[in-house]
């Protein structure tokens, strides 16, 4: 479980073994969208959680094991829907391009 | 009170960025976004340092809080507008924080700073300057502060209203899903309590939905218009936002606030607690 996923969010200071992890990053063209908001939904649709994007693009989720959809808002782009299985012990990493 | 002198929209707050009894205040929980940039002329308050008390688990005094506004430069008669991010989150807490205190005018931007920065207005790092005042706060107003006493007491009399997500409401969670889910207390809700997640009262960009739409949902989740009403999440600060939306958009006179919330009840021995979807009976 050591050492981040190549390209992914620093790992460094969470308890990886007992958190269910969904971390990415938000891209346009390639390039990171800072000024991004991804939002949790769970299986039935209904908002878990949200976050902003880093400067970097970068997000991440603690959730529960199961299926979820990341919803990605991003200024003058359309909403863009991921779904994402998480696990309690592992990472899911996730990159979401808006247009 | 109504949706007319409780919010304005971006557009409104665009309009007001030079007017000097327009205070905007930011308040957000990632406590560092102010700096990373903010709407022109706004000030910060941070939730962890300038409104609560540092040593107990309580908010800041009377006395505390009228010397925090007299040194930000707000005045009584300011319109402060507040804004955050999370959905306005911590505005809304700071908003109920601002009533609690008697502030006559304070409103919240619709959509907080989500809506601002998807709109692609601007954002400053230049730190504005505001003369000191003298600024005089009433005695808290206890008709909008839930205690756990009266909350316990609220079980299968009242309105109880759980606005954290489902997974949290049914115990299958602990924290929001952006925190890590390691906590002391026991998971769960309280007995009888509708689980109405905030976010059901907001747009995707975080703006609030119409008043028709707002009590709909409110009245398909169970909640019974003529008894009081106690709102709860986690610490606070979502119930913040949902007692915003009873209380003043839908103008609900009987309506609380738990600060304490699950952070507190999830604590306490011998309180009974329901695990599952279901809301559960009194006498669980």
């Amino acid at each position: 479980m050591c050492g981040a996923t190549e390209g992914g969010l620093s790992l460094d200071g969470v308890n990886v073994a007992k958190e269910a992890v969904i971390q990415g990053r938000v891209v346009r063209d390639g390039e990171p969208v800072g000024s991004a908001y991804v939002r949790l939904l769970d299986k039935s649709g209904e908002f878990t959680a949200e976050v902003p994007t880093s400067a970097t693009g970068h997000f991440r989720f603690f959730a529960g094991d199961g299926e979820w959809t990341l919803r990605t808002l991003a200024p003058k782009a359309d909403p863009v829907d991921r779904k994402v299985t998480a696990q309690t012990g592992s990472v899911a990493e996730v990159e979401i391009s808006v247009g | 009170m109504t949706r007319e002198n409780t919010l304005v929209s971006a557009q409104w707050v665009e309009d007001h960025l030079d007017d000097p009894k327009v205070v905007l205040i930011e308040v957000d929980e990632d406590t560092a976004a102010y700096d990373k940039g903010h709407i022109k002329g706004a000030i910060k308050l941070d939730w962890t340092t300038d409104l609560q008390d540092q040593v107990r688990r309580d908010f800041v005094n009377k006395a505390q809080f009228e010397a925090l506004l007299s040194d930000r430069g707000v005045a009584n008669d300011d319109t402060v507008v507040l804004y955050g991010g999370n959905n306005n989150w911590f505005a809304a807490y700071a908003y109920w924080y601002f009533k609690l205190y008697g502030h006559s005018d304070v409103k919240l931007l619709d959509g907080g700073r989500k809506k601002w920065e998807l709109d692609s207005r601007e954002l400053t790092d230049e730190l504005p300057t505001r003369e000191k005042t003298s600024y005089t706060a009433t005695e808290q107003d206890s008709s909008i502060r839930a205690y756990r006493d009266e909350v316990v007491a609220a079980i299968g009399t009242q309105n109880l209203v759980d606005v954290r997500s489902p997974d949290e409401y049914a115990g299958r969670l602990m924290a929001p899903a952006h925190l890590p889910q390691e906590q002391a207390q026991r998971a769960g809700h309280i007995p009888t309590a509708a689980n109405v997640p905030w976010s059901k009262a907001a747009n995707d960009d975080g703006t609030f939905k119409s008043d028709d739409e707002l009590r709909q949902i409110y009245t398909e989740a169970g909640v019974d218009w003529s008894k009081d009403t106690i709102a709860y999440c986690r610490i606070g600060e979502r119930s913040s936002h949902t007692w915003f939306v009873l209380k003043e958009l839908l103008g609900e006179e009987n309506v609380k606030n738990y600060d304490g919330s699950w952070t507190e009840y999830g604590s306490l021995v011998g309180v009974p607690v329901v695990l599952g979807d279901e809301p559960g009976q009194a006498d669980a």
